[in-house]
Formats: C-alpha cells, structure tokens, sequence
C-alpha cells in the first residue's frame, strides 16, 4: 500500500519537475500514435465512405475481412510486421525494424480497420438519409461521397480517437516491432512494463498517469461531439 | 432556352425486384398546367412521381423528355413527403444545390440568404435544419428545390406532415413559382388542396393511371365510377 502512495507522489515530482527522460517517452508515444492515426484516416474514411456507397460482388466479403481484421491480436500484427521487417523479410532492404517506422505502420495496421468499419457504419447511414436527395439533385459520385464525409465529420473525428485511443495504449505489437529501445523506440506503454518489471514504480505510475490523463480527454472529446452531433450548431 | 417539356410516357413501367408497382402508363406531361395527382393510398402516386423524376428505374415501355435524359434531369427537382435534412444550417443547405453546380462559396451564400426570405425562412438562416419544425423543413425543401430554377417541380405529398398555416405558406409558394414559370407536378391526399391548386387532375388507382382530366371536368363530371366514388370521398381501392 505504502509503495503505491509513494509511486504517486514520485511520479508526480518527475511529472511537474519536467523530467526529460518521461518527457521524451510521452513526445515519442504522441509523435508515433499521431502518425500512425493520421496514415489510418487517411486510407480508412474515405475506405469506409467507399464501401458504404458502392455495390459490387465482393463487398461483403471486404466488410466481413475488416471486421475480422478488426478483432486481430496487437501481437500478431506485431508479429507479422517483423516478418516483414526483418532482415531476410521482403521489406527487410528498408532497415525499419525497431525504428518509430515501424512501430507506425503495425499501428497503421492495427486501428485503419477500427476506423473504416466506424466510418462505413456512419457513412452508411448518412447514406440511407442521403440517398433520394443527392440522386435528385444530379450529385456526382465524389460529390456524393464529399457531403456524406463532410456532413458525418462529427462521427468521423468520434472514428479517429477511437483510433488513437486504441493506438496509444497498445503495447503487445509496438514491444515487438519497437524493441523498448531506450532513447529510441521507447514509448507510454512499453516504458510501463519495463520499468514494472524492475520494481521502478514511481517512472511507471508517472507514464501511467499520463496514459490515464490522455484516455481520459479523448472520451471527453468523444463525449463532447456526441452532444453537439445531438444539439447541434457546427 | 430549349425546354425539356413534353414529357411522353408510353406503356410505362416501375418495378420493384420483379414485381410491378406501377404500369403501364401511357401519360403525356404538357409543357403548361399545374398537375395534382390523387389516389387512395398505395395507388402508386409515390412511385410514379419517383418514376418521372428519374429516382425510379422505367423498367418497361418508353418514356422521354423533350431533350436527352440527362440534360432534362439538370432542370428538374423533387420535394419528398417527409423532408430530407442535411446535417447543415439552412444557408448551407440552400446553398448546397449551387455548389453542386459550381456556383462560388460566397455568390452560393448570397443567393441563399435572398432564397430564404422569399420562403419565409429569413430569420433561420443560421439554424441547423434537422431542428427545425415540420413545417419549416418543408419550406426548407421547397426554396432548396427552387433555387436552382427548376423547369419542372415534383412534389409529393408535401403537405402530409404539417398543419394549416404551413400548408396555406406553402400553396402561396407554390402559385408564385407556377406564375414565374416553373411546371408543378404533385401528389395529394388533400381533396381541398387538389381543388384549390390542379388544373389537370391525373387520379391513380391499383398503379394505374385511372384517369386524366381538366380539374373542373375531374371534380363535377368524373369519367369512370371509381373517380366518382373517390370525389364524393368514398372508401376506393
Ligand atoms: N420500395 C418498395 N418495395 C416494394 N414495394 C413498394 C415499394 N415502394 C412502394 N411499394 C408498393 O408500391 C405500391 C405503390 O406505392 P406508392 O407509390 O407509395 O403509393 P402511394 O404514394 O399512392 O401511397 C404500393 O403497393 C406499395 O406497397
Ligand atoms: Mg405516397
């Protein structure tokens, strides 16, 4: 018990004192969790806008693959990506093994599933609402596609910190592909279970306040945009 | 400005994954009048507005406007019987069909606000219209459809949803866009609104169109019994 307290008022003196060493891990987890969010919104809404509003063959079996892909294990993507990575892999030639590169791209991997299904379900929605208006009024395909993103911009934005959310606690694949590398590719989580596993206490309740604190502002965020989607003047 | 009138239906067909809705209609929409289509429930008013509009496949017979379909659909707008609402201001909304033709974000902005106070929206411009009243979102709709200048109006049932003085705003509307040249197809279920407005009165019954006559030959000397009975406010079916 008395350690626990102890832990705290260290982590925050490392907290308010400006410690570079936690300070350098916190910038490195937001500067890879930003990325990689970015990269995933990127391929992920307009994927999802896509699916929502075209009909082929093979749609359903696009949707089931992401949701399955959904479900997939940090570890295994993390596996995956060091195979790939890997020296004797097929992208080894690039070096990116246990650099912040590769910790973004099983991110990548990770969340644009997460975020094209929450942007298809929203999009698709919108769509149904859509739908006899746009067709009426001659919009063509990408401008259809525009009004549904920019119109469902408040469900989208609640798709990418889910996304990041997701990201930036994540610490099975981002241990593997990262390699925990002091100065380098360490980051929130991972620091963590170090510094657990040495009994440093204090270092990891300081790194876990912060995961706490940005947990929390995210599902503020979420909270917030949910009330103005309902109540809504932007 | 060439116009896409007449619109020439010839055994005209709308079905719904291989089941008949509508058809075969042979219809002649004329360049001049004001059409009110009526009929019980189910009659097919719905489908047949959708089927002219073009939101509905014509999967059987022919049907052709004046100029090629594409150019006729330019100059064509639909009011639905419950108002769709995009999530944006009423502005935004007004403005929206213009930017889809590439009018400028600004001269689309200005064109809005002078939109909105013909309608009698003036004072919601900034509002965000999924939150407007019933009556206000088909007033909406209306100066949304109107804006671009259609040639031809389509409405249906646009009065269903809202009360007296919406639908007395909203008829006012609709005889000064018939007096600045727009063509006005609708349906109603409202017997008193097709008197006050049709000057043709198509009366649709089983997906068929039934009968087409002037209005004031329609409401005292119907053709067949069926229009009769549905005049006199008779259960038709
Ligand atoms: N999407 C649809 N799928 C199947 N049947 C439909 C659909 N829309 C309309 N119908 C049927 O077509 C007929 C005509 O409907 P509708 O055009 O809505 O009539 P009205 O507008 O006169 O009430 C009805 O029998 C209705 O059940
Ligand atoms: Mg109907």
């Amino acid at each position: 018990m008395d350690s626990i307290g102890q832990g705290f008022w260290d982590a925050w003196g490392l907290i308010i004192s400006l410690d570079p060493d936690l300070y350098e891990i916190i910038f490195l987890s937001l500067q890879v969790t930003v990325s990689a969010v970015i990269i995933a919104s990127v391929i992920g809404l307009p994927m999802g806008a896509w699916l929502a509003v075209n009909r082929f063959w093979s749609r359903r079996y696009v949707i089931a693959v992401l949701n399955a892909l959904m479900g997939l294990p940090p570890v295994v993507v993390g596996l995956f990506v060091y195979m790939l990575l890997s020296r004797a892999g097929p992208l080894g030639g690039f070096g990116l093994l246990f650099s912040p590169s590769a910790m973004i791209i099983a991110q990548v991997i990770i969340i644009t599933p997460l975020i094209a299904s929450i942007s298809h379900q929203t999009i698709r929605d919108l769509w149904a609402e859509y739908h006899d208006l746009l067709i009426s009024m001659n919009a063509t395909r990408t401008q259809r596609i525009t009004a549904l993103l920019w119109d469902g911009k408040r469900a989208l934005l609640t798709a990418t910190l889910a996304g990041f959310g997701r990201a930036i606690g994540e610490v099975g694949a981002i241990m593997i592909v990262g390699g925990n590398i002091e100065h380098a590719t360490r980051v929130l989580t991972t620091a963590i279970a170090l510094e657990t596993g040495k009994g440093n206490f204090a270092f990891a309740m300081g790194l876990g306040l912060v995961l706490i604190v940005l947990a929390v502002i995210i599902n503020l965020l979420i909270h917030i945009i949910g009330k103005t989607e309902r109540a809504s003047t932007w | 400005m060439v116009s896409i009138l007449p619109l020439e239906m010839k055994a005209a067909t709308a079905s719904m994954r291989g089941k008949k809705l509508v058809g075969p209609v042979n219809f002649t929409l004329e360049t001049k009048g004001f059409t009110i289509v009526v009929g019980p429930n189910g009659a097919g008013k719905t489908t047949f507005l959708r089927l002219m509009h073009g939101l509905q496949r014509c999967a059987g017979g022919q049907m052709n406007w004046a100029v090629p379909a594409d150019e006729a659909q330019q100059k064509q707008a639909f009011v639905f019987q419950s108002p769709i609402m995009m999530r944006r201001s009423v502005v935004d909304s007004l403005a929206y069909p213009l930017r889809l033709r590439g009018v400028g974000k600004a001269e689309a902005r200005t064109q809005a606000r002078e939109c909105a106070a013909r309608f009698g929206i003036g004072p919601l411009l900034e509002s965000w219209a999924p939150m407007l009243s019933g009556g206000e979102k088909q007033k909406l709709s209306l100066a949304r459809a109107l804006i671009i200048k259609p040639e031809v109006l389509f409405l249906d049932e646009p009065c269903a949803n809202i009360d007296g003085r919406a639908t007395r705003e909203i008829e006012t509307l609709l005889k000064t866009a018939q007096a600045a040249g727009t063509r006005i197809v609708m349906s109603t279920h409202d017997m008193g609104q097709a008197r006050r407005l049709g000057e043709d009165i198509v009366f649709m019954l089983k997906g068929m169109v039934h009968e087409h006559s002037p209005a004031e030959m329609f409401f005292s000397t119907p053709l067949t019994a069926e229009a009769k009975a549905f005049t006199n406010g008779d259960i038709v079916e």
